[in-house]
């Protein structure tokens, strides 16, 4: 009951989504099974405030170290939730977008959630520039490649690079910096992820596979009940 | 908390009124407007200022801002999901009532009861916060991995295998719209265009000889060594430009991101730039 | 005055970078602070002493523009925001340039997206850009917002054979149906182009090969400067055009303000983060160049002590 039911379900729904590529009349139950797992992705968003909540209930009770901000999580959570599930400040009614300009919930994805989230990740330009200056050396051939390459592309992307080399003749112009990034990006990075994605793409076919006949279960935890 | 940190908060605190004091006086418009405007525009700086506090050394105002962050984004998505796909696809096929109540169109189908699966395997799927009946929650993890697996396996087989490998199968010397002219056309124009041949062909070359090294490299079920460890070393050269090149580009949408914080802070906080 | 102000920051700056090759060479400890701060200054110079630069759209850039550019009036784009707010300083540029852009060339436009945070930064772009910009323009019948839908992969496989399945209605609940926009629209093979625009996943790969290559629909993307290398492979087989970063953004700009009357004095947000952009590269450039003679100057001096 624990493995044989998911492992059926697995197999099922796998099989007819492939096989419906191949059997134009098994379209619809493609597109109802995908329609399906779009619902039930709902209720993973649900799971994962649950959990959180969960985890900072938690620590809250126990009093654990800096309980405090999981009073902030907790508050933060249930404020948006009213804020989108009521509907608070919306200019329209029930049926208008959630998100609709002026609504308490636009005000704070623009106000708390814009800002918070980019400005955490505009912090990895500092620290983009500290490994710069502590780690990218040109140890070796294949660091010294890597080092040329990212050089050509950091000015070739930018105005200073035409301003440099501007001057080169059209007849050789590939030896302009902003050409010769174009070239890097258009040949050898262009090969080098070709290599990868057909290797990513190898590895999902065959875990898909693996997946599909049973082969591979590591998703269903190491319970063998 | 210390009481260093207690008159740090009081300094943070008066700053902010400050802030929105004369953020407000400075706007146009409406004074209860400019009030709202003039909190949620100095709310917004504390937040992203709390954030970049963190360069300095880890701080209760980074911790509080991250941990807003944690729970606002969770509710965010929640109330997406809820009212674009439950409401929006769920609830019309599952009762006209709900429908009416929602004001969204029913959409009427004999199949309509098949809608319970999805609604009773995403509960089932709640039931991973509960100890005793987590197990249960395999049987929507196997419907969402079989989804998964069924989806990607054509798709992949097609986009990124078939498609891939037949595009790397280009013509060597020229192609159909530039054939090869000849060696006295060779090396005239190094040049990305079209009458650039040297370039043209050197860059196929590289594509399709890059790609077959960069596989060899990838592939471990034989040693690494004469002409196949040449190609192999050949596959790292050409995946080291590669990762090079993603340096540079990652380099650059950091620091746009930096600059997308800072003209915010200078246009539409202090208002020192236009 | 913006002059004397750019060049006491570069002097600043490069009399910095002067002063840490010092230190560095002599092995002295330089604390990663003093390396935040450089990168401060080389972003914050430039806003407060702006530096406007011109660019020239690469092939790759003019490819989409041209392909958006020769579609003829009427036809059906649609337009995906899958991006966050952590991209947008480099995506939303885009999404804006290439909706005026549609619009203007008199293109239909759907609006929608796979990421809950690109609905609320679609609003965005309606609300700042296209209601003001096109009062003309009339939602249902020249643009429409279909929204958000959760699902990722799995709503690209439902649209690209039966749109209305997946979206019944537009985001405010109108049905697809009532709407002018949709005739003769059943899935996403009777559109005639798709951009693409985001940087994570679901983003413009899973566009590519979910909608693209099944139904055969062209689709031109705009990703953040992170993804752009990986979606070169696909490029020009799979996808017409990729606007890579804000470098790629500041392109479309450019050609949009010169090829077409009507923007010619338009904001350019990608044009005007090029000069911070510019001082930033060249900073993260010295600092490699002086960690790595540092690095090579230990190292002599290293094995002449042996």
């Amino acid at each position: 009951m624990k493995r044989l039911v998911p492992l059926t379900i697995t197999f099922i729904v796998g099989f007819v989504l492939i096989f419906s590529v191949f059997l134009p009349p098994a379209e619809g139950l493609d597109q109802t099974f995908t329609l399906y797992f779009d619902i039930i992705a709902v209720f993973a968003f649900f799971l994962g405030g649950g959990n959180l909540m969960r985890v900072h209930i938690n620590k809250l009770r126990r009093q654990k170290k800096d309980w405090g901000f999981s009073v902030v999580t907790i508050a933060g959570f249930l404020f948006m939730l009213a804020a989108g599930l009521f509907k608070i400040g919306n200019p329209g009614d029930i049926a208008t977008a959630v998100d609709t300009q002026g609504s308490l919930f636009k005000t704070v994805f623009d106000y708390v959630i814009n800002p918070l989230q980019s400005t955490m990740y505009s912090l990895l330009a500092f620290f983009v520039a500290s490994a710069s200056y502590r780690a990218f050396r040109a140890k070796n051939r294949e660091a010294t490649l890597l080092l040329i390459a990212a050089f050509v592309i950091l000015l070739g992307r930018t105005p200073f690079g035409m301003m440099v080399t501007g001057w080169i003749p059209d007849s050789f112009s590939i030896f302009q910096i902003p050409n010769l990034a174009i070239w890097i990006m258009n040949s050898p990075n262009l090969a080098g992820q070709r290599a990868i994605i057909i290797g990513i793409g190898l590895g999902v076919i065959s875990m898909s596979l693996r997946l599909i006949l049973g082969v591979e279960r590591s998703y269903l935890g190491d319970d063998n009940a | 908390m210390n009481r260093s940190t207690y008159i740090l908060t009081a300094i943070v605190v008066l700053l902010f009124i400050v802030s929105w004091t004369l953020k407000a006086v400075s706007l146009s418009g409406e004074v209860d407007d400019n009030i709202t405007r003039g909190f949620l525009i100095t709310i917004s700086a504390f937040l992203t200022l709390a954030i970049f506090s963190f360069l300095y050394k880890d701080n209760p105002f980074y911790k509080f801002a991250e941990h807003l962050f944690v729970g606002v984004s969770a509710a965010f998505w929640m109330c997406q999901g809820f009212w674009s796909t439950l409401v929006g696809n769920l609830f019309p096929r599952l009762s006209e009532g709900l429908s009416n109540f929602f004001m969204v169109p029913y959409q009427y189908s004999p199949y309509n009861i098949t809608y319970w699966i999805p609604v009773i395997l995403g509960l089932l799927l709640l039931m991973r916060l509960s100890s005793k009946a987590g197990w249960l929650s395999r049987w929507p993890l196997a419907f969402i991995v079989g989804t998964t697996a069924g989806l990607n396996f054509i798709r992949y087989l097609r986009s990124d295998f078939v498609v891939q490998v037949s595009s790397t199968f280009v013509p060597l010397l020229g192609n159909e719209s530039h054939p090869w002219t000849g060696i006295g056309d060779f090396f005239s124009h190094l040049s990305l265009s079209a009458s650039g041949q040297f370039m043209m062909i050197l860059a196929n070359w590289i594509i399709f000889l890059g790609v077959i090294c960069g596989l060899i490299y990838f592939f471990f079920s034989k040693e690494h060594k004469g002409v196949f460890g040449f190609a192999s070393r050949i596959g790292i050269w050409v995946l080291m430009i590669t990762f090079g090149a993603s340096f540079g580009y990652t380099v650059m949408g950091r620091i746009s991101l930096l600059v997308g914080r800072l003209t915010f802070l200078f246009r539409d906080w202090l208002e020192i730039i236009s | 005055m913006p002059n004397i102000g750019v060049s006491i920051s570069l002097l600043v700056i490069f009399g910095g970078l002067a002063w840490l090759l010092i230190r560095s060479i002599s092995g002295r400890e330089v604390d990663r602070r003093i390396i935040f701060v450089f990168i401060f200054v080389a972003v914050a110079a430039p806003l407060l002493f702006p530096i406007t630069f011109q660019e020239k759209a690469t092939s790759i850039v003019r490819d989409l523009f041209d392909r958006i550019e020769e579609l003829p009036e009427g036809s059906h784009v649609l337009i995906s925001f899958d991006f966050d707010p952590a991209m947008a300083p480099e995506v939303q540029p885009m999404a804006n340039a290439i909706s005026r852009h549609c619009l203007d060339k008199g293109h239909r436009v759907i609006f929608m997206s796979l990421w809950a945070t690109g609905q609320s930064l679609m609003t965005t772009t309606l609300t700042n850009v296209i209601l003001p910009e096109f009062p003309e323009k009339v939602d249902g019948r020249d643009y429409v917002n279909i929204g958000f839908k959760a699902g990722n992969e799995g709503v690209l496989n439902v649209i690209v054979s039966d749109f209305k399945k997946m979206f019944p209605t537009n985001v405010n609940g109108v049905p697809l149906d009532s709407m002018e926009i949709f005739e003769g629209i059943e899935s996403c093979a009777d559109l005639d182009f798709i951009v693409a625009l985001g940087g994570g996943r679901p983003g413009p790969k899973e566009w590519v090969l979910f909608v693209g290559d099944p139904a055969d629909v062209p689709i031109g993307v705009g990703v953040a400067a992170v993804v752009a290398p990986q979606l070169y492979p696909y490029y020009p087989q799979q996808v017409i055009g990729i606007l890579g970063g804000i470098k790629g953004a500041a392109e479309y700009e450019s050609e949009l303000t010169h090829r077409r009357e009507r923007f010619a004095d338009m904001e350019t947000p990608g044009l005007h983060m090029m000069g911070p952009q510019t001082l930033a590269h060249l900073v993260i450039m010295s600092f490699i160049i002086i960690g790595n003679i540092a690095f090579f100057r230990k190292k002599r001096s290293g094995s002449d002590s042996r």
